[in-house]
């Protein structure tokens, strides 16, 4: 087994940027994702949108010497210090004496009738899909949910030749009012929004506005919208949706890192509760790209022996605009009224709200009806459930992910340095 | 900073075979982008309703399919290969 002085899980720009200022002080570094090529999900793609700090990120890795293992994911702890991670043909363990955990969020998805039609994705979803060549010129879409990644999408879309039906934005005018003024404090982000909007200029954006039924015969065909209480239908091919964005806890919990209101705790060093575990990025915060970049360039910079002083006031701002986000685009309490008794709540299982109206717990709605216990683990109906009956997912156990048996059952290889 | 758009040459195509048919998709498509492209559900649910993708990020395990024997590989995560072969649920 190899050890690393640095591991990073999560090749995003918060895991790029850690991996590179701890390989760059001459830490040895390993650098683990599910997808093939760094760059997460806001770089995927690379070749359609080119940003100078990726390119920047990408050079400064291939210089450095870090280790790079795409298409890999951790599904278990199995020693102390040890990451197991299960590629497409096997599994390796991988040891560290600290890691930097860059895991990201994920869209947040809330129920409704009509949300497991195909056709109906993630916004950030529909947008991966379109890097990843999905033909999307002269398409009909609706965007809709929370956020600001509804505006950056359909500016996306927008250039690729998709026709924007319609943005739907739950959050009340007010609120978005009130966190357009909030971005004055924050000239970079404003000057994004303004040229997402530009690009995106011929679709209506509406506030308070949300979907309320998808309709179609296994295709998506049409999606029916109430945009301050009037209600109307409007046919498309593809719905993209999604209720801002949730941190990915799962290997955080793993490693019994203390969680607050939702997010990772860190300290100013973006170190965890735990002893040699640092976390950057969205998963103590969801703030963007700059927030990112600057944890995680502090964590790795920590994690090498050196100081990340000079980069706390430039993050504490960031997280400052995190803070905004959460409140602006919350989920509003009216969202759970759209769940019938008959929507599936868990789209593993196909676990109907009805059989979940009489538990207690996430633990008991487990138990007695299965959610949550598909191959997603929860991941999508876990911030549902949350969201509907107040439920914390708080534990996660090995393996993470839908592991094969053979990946679990290996012991692991016993070595003195591990500890 | 600067994010620019850049002119997309003409890609050649790669060909999948999916559930014994011929797709060919332009090289560099990601395997769930084909399987949504073409309506094939990529897999039925427990009470049998057809599904398709919904985050394409690799977590909501919607578009996991039989890649080239692996079962359970989320098509999301991989870039199609000519002669590759897909079997959906």
């Amino acid at each position: 087994m190899r050890i690393f002085d640095v591991v990073v899980v999560g090749a995003g720009p918060a895991g790029m940027a850690a991996a590179s200022a701890a390989a760059r002080h001459g830490a040895s570094v390993c650098l683990i994702d599910d997808n093939a090529k760094p760059g997460g999900q806001i770089w995927r793609g690379n070749d359609i949108y080119r940003d100078d700090r990726f390119t920047g990120l990408q050079e400064a890795l291939s210089d450095s010497g870090v280790v790079l293992r795409g298409e890999s994911s951790v599904v278990a702890h199995p020693a102390a210090k040890v990451l197991r991670i299960e590629t497409l043909t096997g599994f390796e363990d991988i040891g560290y004496r600290r890691i930097i955990i860059a895991t990201g969020a994920r869209e947040r998805f809330l129920p409704f009738p009509g949300w497991t039609l195909q056709g109906v994705m993630g916004v950030g979803g529909l947008q991966a899909m379109v890097k990843g060549g999905l033909p999307i010129e002269g398409k009909r879409v609706v965007l809709s949910g929370s956020g600001p990644l509804l505006l950056a999408v359909a500016a996306a879309l927008a250039t690729k030749g998709a026709r924007i039906l319609g943005i739907f934005e739950q959050a009340s005018a007010a609120r978005v009012i009130n966190f357009g003024v909030q971005l004055l404090r924050f000239p970079g982000k404003l000057r994004d929004g303004a040229v997402y909007r530009a690009a995106a200029r011929r679709a209506p954006y509406r506030t308070g506005a949300w979907i309320i039924e998808a309709h179609g015969d296994r295709l998506l065909q049409s999606v029916t919208v109430s945009t301050n209480g009037v209600v109307r239908t409007i046919e498309c091919d593809y719905l993209g949706y999604g209720f801002h964005l949730v941190p990915n806890l799962e290997l955080p919990r793993l490693l019994q890192c203390q969680i607050r209101s939702g997010y990772v705790d860190v300290s100013e060093t973006q170190g965890t509760s735990v002893p040699g575990v640092y976390c950057a990025g969205e998963s103590t915060g969801v703030g963007g790209l700059e927030k990112a970049l600057c944890e995680g360039e502090i964590a790795g910079l920590i994690c090498a022996g050196q100081s990340g002083s000079h980069l706390y006031k430039r993050r504490d701002r960031q997280a400052r605009f995190a803070k905004h986000l959460d409140r602006a685009f919350a989920p509003r309490p009216e969202l759970k009224k759209l769940v019938t008794p008959d929507t599936f709540v868990c789209r593993c299982e196909d676990v109907p709200r009805r059989a979940l109206d009489a538990m207690h717990s996430w633990r008991e709605a487990k138990l007695q009806t299965r959610c949550g216990m598909g191959p997603c683990q929860g991941r999508i109906c876990g911030p549902a459930t949350e969201f509907l009956f107040g439920w914390n997912s708080e534990h996660a156990r090995p393996p993470v992910l839908p592991a094969r048996v053979s990946t679990i059952a290996c012991p692991v290889e016993v070595s003195r340095d591990t500890v | 900073m600067t994010r620019s758009v850049s002119t997309q040459p003409e890609i050649p195509n790669v060909d999948l075979i999916i559930n014994d048919h011929l797709v060919s998709v332009p090289s560099g498509s990601i395997v769930a982008a084909a399987l949504l492209h073409t309506g094939i559900a990529i897999r039925e649910s427990v009470s049998g309703e057809p599904r398709g993708p919904l985050c394409a990020m690799g977590i909501c395990m919607e578009c996991a399919a039989i890649v080239n024997g692996v079962p359970r590989v989320r098509t999301c995560r991989v870039i199609a290969q000519q002669g590759m072969k897909v079997v959906t649920g």
